[in-house]
């Protein structure tokens, strides 16, 4: 099952923090022992996993933002390879 | 003229020598900072705010026991305020519900808790002190907070035939992440280098055994991290990915080192966080552009292919063991010194000395260091 067709509305674990690194200008996960510098947009992608959007939505939500952008196919599956290292619930 | 150094990833920030523990492998130097010496909450305030600016995003709040500071929260806040992310380092003495709950209130986000063996009376022993049950509830609660949370393990001579008990501890408590530290050789851990060196084949059993759990706890088990024996293995340790590149570690009295160990240096004339600002310690002190980099290397690490991996493993390690910070760590086999590491690691346990508990005091013998 992908991600695309389930109910499920993604939010980072307990303990994961996304934030704006300032001093490098680029966005993080921060996790327990180590930090995930997130390229291109994929901070933008998890500041819109805040546990009430379901996948479509955050889909729907990028694709307004980013019209031509390849959202619908590669959102999902990089969430799912986000919640498969346990980064996302 | 240099480019400025990449910013710092990760700060240790030692909060006090203080530790309700007796542990012989203990890395805090001999001469204990005393708690009167120790930063004010403002000043804890102020670094972790220089340190946010400096790009530091990593925080452990270490020490000794950092619970033993009343304004742990205060700094937890601090930590929070200037977007670093806070892991407690923990024994997990004097952790309780309204404690964590502050804490977590603060912004903690994650705990890490050490555990000395799977059964609690060894536990005991080697933490010198009754803990074990206190690390029991303290591991209750984190669970219960719903932080992650990691147990940490020192592995040595008295506890790695016990490594399959203290993963099934680990999986039992319910954890996400277990360190397997094979002991090293600084302040306390070095008084007692002889006392706490396994055999090889300690170290093949522990192996074997961690490598099965591997398997068996995949994907949905507990994290299993094998921190190396760097004098077993012939291979330097990237020791802090590399001097003043990535993290610093600001001590109870508020100096600042590019390693916990560091302090152990002659002439290395650390910088002080009450003297200077950070940024400029990072950028600009001689301490921490002492090592950074390749350019101070001799041979064989100029040369090599490997020197941007491990960046001539550890300084401390390297003058502990040679008199010299600047020549390779001699856990590389491709050390002119490695006999010093091979000596040590092929000695039997025959005869060998108790562990020396971590005490307040300097150990009156400590100049007889072999």
């Amino acid at each position: 099952m992908t991600a695309a067709v389930t109910d499920w509305r993604p939010v980072p674990a307990p303990g994961i923090v996304l934030r704006h690194d300032r001093a490098r200008d680029t966005d993080l996960l921060l996790l327990p022992e180590r930090v995930v510098v997130l390229k291109g947009g994929a901070g933008r992608v998890l500041g819109l996993c805040d546990g009430t959007r379901s996948v479509p939505d955050i889909v729907d939500a990028l694709a307004a933002r980013f019209p031509g952008a390849p959202v619908a196919t590669d959102v999902p599956p990089f969430l799912e390879r986000l919640r498969k290292e346990g980064w996302l619930r | 003229m240099t480019a400025a150094p990449a910013r710092p990833w990760a700060l240790l920030a030692e909060l006090t020598h203080a530790c309700p523990l007796h542990c012989g492998y203990c890395s805090n130097p001999l001469e204990l900072t005393r708690r009167s010496r120790e930063l004010t909450t403002e000043q804890w305030t102020e670094a972790m705010r220089q340190a946010g600016e400096l790009g530091v995003v990593h925080t452990h709040l270490s020490g000794g026991e950092p619970l033993l500071r009343p304004d742990l929260e205060r700094i937890v806040t601090a930590a929070e305020a200037a977007g670093i992310y806070t892991q407690l380092v923990t024994s997990g003495v004097g952790l309780d519900r309204a404690r964590l709950s502050a804490l977590a209130a603060a912004g903690l986000r994650s705990v890490q808790l050490s555990v000395q063996h799977a059964d609690p009376r060894a536990s005991d022993r080697i933490a010198g002190r009754r803990s074990f049950a206190d690390k029991e509830r303290a591991a209750t609660l984190v669970r219960a907070a719903g932080l992650p949370l990691g147990l940490n393990v020192v592995l040595h001579r008295e506890n790695l035939d016990a490594v399959d008990a203290v993963i099934e501890l680990g999986v039992s408590w319910g954890v996400d992440r277990i360190e397997l530290a094979n002991a090293q050789f600084y302040g306390w851990g070095l008084l007692n280098r002889s006392a706490l060196l396994p055999t090889h084949d300690q170290l093949a059993r522990a192996r074997d055994a961690v490598e099965r759990w591997r398997e068996r706890l995949a994907p949905d088990g507990p994290e299993l991290v094998w921190v190396v024996p760097d004098y077993f293995d012939g291979v330097a340790k990237p020791c802090m990915g590399g001097w003043g590149a990535v993290s610093l570690t600001v001590t109870p009295d508020g100096t600042v080192l590019p390693c916990p160990a560091a302090a152990a240096l002659p002439g290395l004339d650390p910088p002080n966080i009450r003297d200077r600002p950070l940024a400029w310690i990072w950028d600009h002190s001689p301490a921490f552009g002492r090592y950074r980099g390749t350019d101070w290397m001799a041979e064989p690490c100029r040369a090599c292919s490997r020197r941007d991996e491990d960046f001539g493993g550890c300084r401390c390690q390297a003058f502990a063991l040679t008199g010299d910070a600047a020549r390779t760590d001699p856990a590389c086999r491709l050390s002119p010194d490695h006999g010093l590491i091979r000596a040590l690691a092929d000695e039997g346990t025959d005869g060998r000395p108790a562990i020396r508990p971590r005490a307040p005091r300097r150990p009156e013998r400590a100049g007889q260091l072999p």
